[in-house]
């Protein structure tokens, strides 16, 4: 299928290389270790029955078409523009690996170029690399890359950051000694005074994320000031999409701002492949984990792109890299570069206005019908919204109408069982946003006629 | 401008960008408008707006399509980038990634309405298991490195429970980066064992690094040099001895598929890189996938969360107290996996060990017509990769790196360049199994009438490439200049 070759051009190739048979290649591999029956997998499958095989396993899951979402909690539905898939469908984008060569590779260069300095003006920060993984792994990153700059052990972390990116930092800070100190996340917003109370001279940074978990908007400048304070860096994780009208790291002075860069025009793929963003400042260049692309020319003067500052990375350093990355999410850096262009300067404080009405009516017309936020901040897409019943009887009544209702704070934080995270993106309409309220009424209303 | 037609310069979208034009389009705001000012703190507001490129669609397509038709790409020819597998793409992989019920689908779903995205995941899991000879598996690595940073975390927490993290991992010195790289993060000290003249690993010596503060020894095999470790098991025998456990970074499993596996030859862990042996597309650098696979004595540290099959129904569990934790936001990288199920469906058990014997083929027959040519630092015949030195051509003045620019005129990408590091000058070749006889060939007459220029016109290499959209690129001035956006 996938390999080309007839059994009379093996056997002319077998005696161009010298050999009787293809077991003659495999001298250097004992007989012991070698597979002595077939692997044990189901018989092969045409193209015909793969493409029915899978299309039946994707309609196992639910159709996302039928079901109206307010699902967030670090991966949002937005809409998606057509030119994106269109243009990452090219073989030129896909089928290249990792621009090693650039006098073959400025396609992709450049739009790194691009990618890497958008985020930079997305985030008002100087500088950005081409991408980590994912939001975990870069806030991760980003703490090693403090701990890096000043050699310092303790980390002090909002309480309320997503819990899955807290626990892959406490993964990544599993050895070397580290001591990571976390706020409360019971009030839905980091307590400066916490943060006060942790903090010491030997902190290496602070991380907090914006807008936090909950959907809380921060106040996150005076973290960074009694972060300075005391010697120690400011991480901070933001939602792309917020910085269309919330104040971007480099407005408050944040050393390392990274995110999630799903948001930024790929689909939700059951949790990836997403990609992790980090911007900071121009000095810190030597201790940016993953690769960066800048600009150059080439022999006759002609300007172009290629990878730079390689002596940082695990192929030239190794065991002293600045970070073990190699295969990064460069597609997806790709889908957000095209999506940032898309968007343009008006498009993105449109969006984010757009996402903040609709939070703000959904708000609104819930706590008409008595359902009161769970925490009092100020929001942005997001929030957390208190029920009289377990938010997971509320979750199985409205998915028997089709209505994915948000997230349980339940699945996170034991004693909020009766808390749903709700997001609204651009792409929920009033009348969905008024279905689910409607629903909400009945179903509370039905329980306590029942209860 | 016009003087340069086909090769000009493209512009930056900020270049391009004009004040005023758009793109987007958004629905029309059926809920009342609202005035940020009223809602959130005036002080958290943006003061300045993001400086982002103003540009009409047609002209972001033209833009991307521009650029992308100056990359070199599987698609287009030969990409024999040795340690990375650029086989074949299967087209068939991109659309059923397509899907919607796999494309957008949200990761914090109820498991019963996501059973068949579970599903997928547990038997891809299942055959990886099955393909490398080991009994459990976690999806959530996002590439190999990934992977690695992930085997090493369970590494210690498997000697932390027998009491005692130890220190050190031994790496061979043919190793690739992220091995080291990957072994620092997670704690332990990375200690360089010496390969012996056939560029094994020398048993004799290895024995000497052998001792109680040995977490683990990682190996590559087939090594980086394209050959198989003939002593694994002898080696995997002596490690366990001491108590420390074998590490396997299956970055070249392409070239052992149906016919040895891991976990027969004394294997305790292994990452795979779903971007080279099972044909998902490296994407410009990304995303890729490395899931990790381990003997039963490691299951209990698989990171969180792990997929299981409660009779006909899947789901995660992630109450597992001895587990290291979450390494990846959600699962891993998703459609990855869907493309790489796809695939391994196709193929079957035959067409996987067909893939790994015209892998092999592939690679031995491009060794036996260059051998003449080059210089082969360790004989004898290769698995699914082989490595040359260019050693021997700086007596014109020729390196490498000019070898690998100028193949670039023959239309070809050049090889993997000065890795691995043991040898000098090398040229790192991995044809992969998708090529023909006749694409073997055309790379064969380019090297050959490359290594006659060295002879008679080594200028013509220096100065190459002379065909390409930009000619030879001033790396040294990137990293001076330091601009690295605008
Ligand atoms: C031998 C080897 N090990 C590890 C890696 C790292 O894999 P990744 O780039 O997916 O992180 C690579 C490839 O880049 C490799 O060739």
């Amino acid at each position: 299928m996938f390999t080309p070759h007839t059994d009379q051009e093996r056997s002319c190739m077998l005696e161009a290389i010298g050999v009787q048979c293809f077991d003659d290649l495999l001298a250097d591999m004992p007989s012991q270790i070698r597979l002595k029956a077939p692997l044990r997998l189901p018989e092969p499958l045409s193209e015909l029955e793969a493409e029915r095989h899978l299309a039946h396993l994707a309609a196992t899951n639910l159709d996302p078409n039928q079901w109206i979402s307010f699902l967030g909690a670090g991966a949002y539905d937005h809409y998606v523009p057509s030119i994106i898939d269109h243009i990452v469908a090219r073989s030129e984008f896909y089928t290249a690996y990792t621009p090693y060569q650039p006098e073959i590779s400025q396609g992709t260069l450049q739009t790194i170029y691009e990618y890497q300095s958008l985020i930079a003006r997305l985030t008002a920060m100087e500088i950005a690399n081409a991408s980590l993984y994912d939001c975990a792994s870069a806030i991760a990153e980003a703490v090693l890359m403090a701990n890096h700059l000043n050699q310092r052990k303790r980390i002090v972390v909002s309480g309320c950051l997503h819990p899955h990116h807290l626990n892959v930092l406490q993964t990544y800070m599993r050895s070397g000694g580290f001591e990571i100190k976390i706020t409360d996340w019971r009030s839905g917003k980091t307590e400066i005074d916490e943060v006060r109370e942790l903090i010491d001279s030997n902190t290496s940074c602070v991380v907090v994320e914006n807008p936090n978990f909950f959907g809380s908007i921060e106040d996150v400048a005076p973290i960074v000031d009694l972060a300075h304070k005391h010697g120690a860096l400011a991480v901070v994780s933001v939602d792309p999409v917020s910085l269309g009208v919330l104040a971007p790291p480099g407005e408050y002075d944040a050393d390392i701002a990274v995110g999630e860069g799903q948001s930024l025009g790929c689909r939700l793929s059951y949790g990836g492949p997403y990609l992790g963003f980090l911007a900071t400042r121009k000095r810190f260049i030597r201790r940016l984990p993953g690769r960066i692309v800048g600009k150059t020319c080439d022999a006759n003067g002609k300007t172009c792109y290629c990878l730079t500052l390689q002596t940082r990375e695990q192929h030239i350093r190794r065991q002293r890299a600045t970070s073990n990355i190699c295969t990064n999410q460069a597609l997806m850096a790709l889908r957000a570069a095209i999506y940032l262009c898309w968007l343009g300067r008006a498009g993105i404080r449109e969006l984010a206005m757009q996402c903040l009405a609709r939070a703000a009516y959904a708000a609104g017309q819930l706590e008409k019908v008595g359902i009161e936020r769970r925490f009092k901040t100020p929001f942005f897409r997001e929030f957390a919204a208190r029920f009289p019943v377990e938010a997971d009887e509320i979750l199985v009544q409205l998915a028997g109408r089709k209505i994915l209702g948000g997230v349980s704070l339940g699945r996170f934080f034991a004693g909020e069982k009766h808390s749903l995270l709700m997001a609204f993106t651009e792409k929920r309409t009033r009348i969905e946003i008024d279905a689910l309220v409607e629903s909400v009424r009945e179903i509370i209303e039905c329980a306590n006629k029942a209860g | 401008m016009c003087k340069q037609g086909w090769l000009r310069t493209e512009r930056t979208v900020f270049e391009k960008s004009r004040q005023g034009r758009r793109s987007y389009s958004m629905p029309i705001l059926d809920v009342p408008q609202v005035d940020p000012e009223d809602l959130i703190p005036p002080n958290l507001l943006r003061q300045k707006p993001a400086d982002l490129p103003e540009l009409s669609e047609p002209e972001i397509v033209r833009h991307f399509v521009t650029l992308s038709v100056t990359n070199h790409h599987v698609d287009r020819d030969f990409y024999p980038l040795g340690s990375c597998t650029m086989k074949y793409n299967p087209k068939i992989c991109e659309f059923v990634a397509s899907f919607a019920g796999f494309a957008d689908i949200h990761p914090l779903l109820p498991e019963e309405l996501v059973q068949g995205a579970l599903k997928l995941m547990y038997e891809l899991g299942q055959s990886l298991c099955e393909i490398t000879g080991m009994d459990d598996c976690t999806l959530s690595p996002a590439a190999g490195a990934h992977g690695e940073f992930t085997g090493m975390l369970m590494i210690r927490a498997y000697h932390e429970a027998k009491g005692r993290a130890r220190t050190k991992v031994l790496i061979p010195d043919s190793a690739h980066g992220t091995n080291p790289a990957s072994v620092t993060i997670a704690g332990y000290s990375s200690v360089e064992i010496p390969s012996d003249s056939s560029g094994r690993i020398d048993v004799e010596r290895l024995k000497a690094y052998l001792d109680e503060d040995v977490a683990a020894l990682m190996v590559t095999n087939p090594n980086t040099l394209g050959l198989f470790e003939t002593h694994i098991a002898e080696i995997a025998d002596l490690v366990h001895r001491v108590g420390g456990l074998v590490y396997m970074d299956g970055a070249n499993m392409n070239a052992l598929l149906g016919i040895s596996r891991p976990g027969d030859f004394g294997v305790d862990l292994a990452h795979l890189n779903l971007h080279k042996t099972f044909g998902t597309p490296h994407g410009g650098g990304g995303p890729g996938a490395g899931p990790l696979v381990v003997k039963k004595d490691l299951s209990p540290y698989l990171p969180i969360p792990v997929i299981v099959r409660d009779g006909e129904k899947y789901r995660f569990d992630d109450d597992r107290p001895q587990s290291i934790g979450r390494v990846h936001g959600f699962y891993g990288n998703f459609l990855v996996m869907v493309k790489a199920y796809c695939y391994i469906l196709m193929a079957g058990a035959r067409g996987l060990q067909s893939m790994a014997e015209n892998a092999i083929i592939n690679a031995n027959y491009l060794l036996a017509k260059l051998r003449d040519y080059f210089e082969v630092p360790f004989d004898g015949f290769c698995k699914h990769e082989f490595v040359l030195s260019g050693r021997d051509k700086a007596a014109k003045g020729v390196r490498t790196l000019d070898v690998a620019k100028r193949l670039m005129d023959y239309g070809f990408h050049p090889p993997t360049i000065y890795f691995p590091l043991i040898v000098e000058e090398a040229l790192m070749i991995e044809p992969t199994e998708s090529e023909t006889l006749e694409t073997l060939n055309r790379f064969v007459d380019a090297m050959i009438s490359i290594s006659q220029e060295i002879e008679s016109d080594p200028e013509r290499l220096k100065t190459a490439p002379h065909s390409t959209p930009v000619g030879r690129v001033d790396e040294g001035l990137a990293a001076r200049r330091l601009d690295v956006s605008e």
